[in-house]
């Protein structure tokens, strides 16, 4: 773990950190100093900035800075609470399956795998079909996408542990096996878990955007920057910034927090198994 | 004769497995549809529609058989490539087959994903042997630090500020990529450069990086020291032993990405409005057309597993090894 923060000692690191710091602060400190309520119609629609609006007006006329100061923190929450399910639901996953000897480990593996071998939207889109758009659909559907991913390094770690003569130990001394799976496995691959997270908030970010953008998830009028650059795509040509300034926080944020990413893999990976890390990239 | 039968029998393991796999995905495919709170058919009509025009679709559709039966029929007429009616156009009473509607946008799509291919292959290629060559000078840093920073992007932020660039900026290419019907995109190809610019540019840093890394592990390999020892000049060591040998890695690489690059298709289509699969998806999403739906993610899911076996394929010709692993 030591090795693990050292990340912050390189350049990558450093700069992914202020990277995401700016772009947490704006998003976290941005609602309450917007100049205006960012759903209060201020002007004409796509205005250029001036005119006290320092960025412009957006597609119905609110103030482009306003909506940009408050459209951050869905993107953060969002991003934050589907990882949280997804690991919730793929860490119960990989351990009850690695764990376990009976037919349970067969069947839950080979769904995780069906789910991991097709493009990461398609059972969002699927759930999305059936339940319709909205934010539970969108913190769930994602969770399911990103929880397959959690619960194949959970499991190969559970895997090696649990032949560990300190599970066995724990067998014989005639524990139950949840308390066994909490208290002998789970302290023992909280490394692989740790070293996992930031992959898996990096593609929650990517995914939870992507579906914002879709206009799968959040609906008008609330403020997003991915929503806004779908919605502000009308008005492109009259107030470029509409899209720019969005786009441009989005691509800070997801920058800054592939280079934590690439810094923290750089720290370990290459005596922690880098193989693992690349499968789980590509997986997500 | 004995090598050429391993050789068969890997590739028809995977050829196995694969359809295994693509039965599975077509289950949880029409589970993720079919199960649904209420009926398809409120879904489209709305829940306070005639309950007299719900049976009705319902009956049309097939919703009145039970789940295992109508399952069975769908799966046996979508191996023929019937994947039933439009639910939209029945509730609509005009019952289009929905094989008619998405023949279009799946040939649209095949022209963007072949031409980002195109440019992909070549260019990771490219950029990757550089930067293995010059490993840890400034032209490897410059391309992987490039290729990291696009990678990181999400595709529609990459297309975004594309757009903001080439039509806002310098007017140069149309914002959206529409395609008149009865017309080929590859007949307008000034519509395609921003979409296949948007998937390689956000593909590019992970392929040409995994190149990179390939070619190196080539460069350390004995047969080239051998080569160099030997006296052989660098410029033909790197051409006839190191470029060869460093392809078959890439094989694998490059189905990842044009897997990958399927999976970004539909957000890409989305941001120019591309008439292709992909936005003909999320449409199908928004009006609730579950049929419509079911064949367009089982067609992606049946070209992800293709994608895969002919990687396969490719890599177990390539590298004799493999062939004996049964």
């Amino acid at each position: 773990m030591k090795r693990a923060r050292s990340f912050a000692r390189t350049g990558r690191g450093q700069i992914g950190l202020f990277l995401v710091a700016v772009v947490v602060g704006v998003a976290v400190i941005g609602p309450f100093v917007m100049p205006y309520d960012s759903t209060a119609i201020v002007g004409a629609p796509g205005t250029p900035p001036g005119n006290g609006h320092i960025l412009g007006t957006d597609y119905l006329g609110h103030d482009l800075l306003s909506r940009l100061l408050s459209g951050g923190w869905s993107v953060l929450w969002l991003s934050v609470a589907t990882t949280a399910l997804a690991y919730a639901v793929g860490v119960t996953i990989g351990l009850v399956a690695g764990y376990s000897r009976t037919l349970l480990d067969p069947i839950l593996m080979r769904l995780v795998d069906v789910i991991l071998a097709f493009p990461p939207l398609l059972f969002f889109l699927i759930a999305a079909t059936s339940v319709g758009t909205g934010k539970a659909t969108l913190v769930i559907g994602i969770a399911i996408v990103l929880a397959p991913g959690v619960a194949r390094i959970v499991y190969t770690a559970t895997r090696e542990v649990s032949v560990c003569a300190y599970v066995e130990a724990a067998v014989m001394r005639g524990e139950r096996t949840w308390s066994i799976l909490r208290r002998e496995v789970l302290p023992n691959i909280s490394s692989y878990i740790i070293t996992n997270l930031g992959l898996t908030l990096t593609f929650s970010i990517l995914l939870v955007a992507s579906v914002n953008f879709l206009s799968l998830g959040l609906q008008a009028p609330a403020s997003n920057w991915a929503l806004m650059i779908s919605e502000n795509r009308p008005i492109l040509k009259l107030n470029v910034w509409a899209i720019v300034a969005p786009a441009g926080m989005l691509a800070i944020l997801t920058i800054g927090v592939n280079l934590i990413g690439d810094a923290i893999t750089d720290a370990l990976g290459r005596s922690d198994g880098p193989g693992e890390f690349n499968r789980a990239k590509w997986a997500g | 004769m004995k090598l050429g039968r391993y050789r068969f029998v890997a590739i028809l393991q995977r050829l196995l497995v694969g359809v295994a796999t693509l039965i599975a995905a077509s289950v949880l495919v029409f589970l993720g549809t079919a199960v649904i709170p209420g009926s398809p058919a409120t879904a489209i009509l709305g829940a306070e529609a005639n309950p007299e025009a719900v049976a009705k679709i319902e009956q049309r559709l097939g919703y009145d058989k039970p789940l295992v039966s109508r399952y069975l029929d769908w799966l046996g007429n979508a191996a023929q490539g019937d994947f039933g009616l439009s639910a939209v156009s029945v509730a609509q009473n005009q019952d289009k087959p929905v094989s008619e509607i998405i023949s279009r946008p799946m040939w649209n799509t095949l022209c963007l994903a072949l031409a980002a291919i195109a440019l992909l292959i070549p260019a990771s290629l490219i950029l990757g042997v550089i930067s293995a060559l010059k490993a840890n000078k400034w032209q490897d840093h410059l391309i992987s630090t490039f290729g990291l920073l696009a990678a990181s992007l999400p595709e529609f932020v990459v297309g975004a500020l594309l757009v903001s660039v080439f039509f806002v900026g310098l007017d140069l290419l149309p914002p959206i990529s529409l395609v008149a019907p009865g017309e080929q995109p590859l007949s307008n190809p000034k519509i395609l450069v921003l979409p296949v610019l948007t998937l390689v540019l956000t593909l590019v840093g992970w392929s040409a990086r995994l190149v990179r890394s390939g070619t190196i592990e080539v460069l350390k390999a004995d047969y080239v020291q051998m080569a160099r020892l030997n006296g052989i000049r660098e410029r033909r060591v790197v051409q006839r032993y190191v470029l060869r040998n460093s392809l078959a890695p890439s094989v694998q690489i490059f189905a990842l990405c044009i897997q990958y690059l399927f999976g970004g298709v539909i957000v890409t289509e989305a941001v120019f409005q591309y008439p292709g699969i992909g936005t003909a998806l999320v449409m199908a999403v928004n009006s609730h057309d579950n049929s419509l739906v079911q064949a367009i993610a089982t067609i992606l899911a049946a070209v992800y597993i293709s994608i895969n076996i002919a990687a396969d394929a490719i890599v177990i010709q390539l590298v004799p090894k493999l062939r004996t692993q049964v």
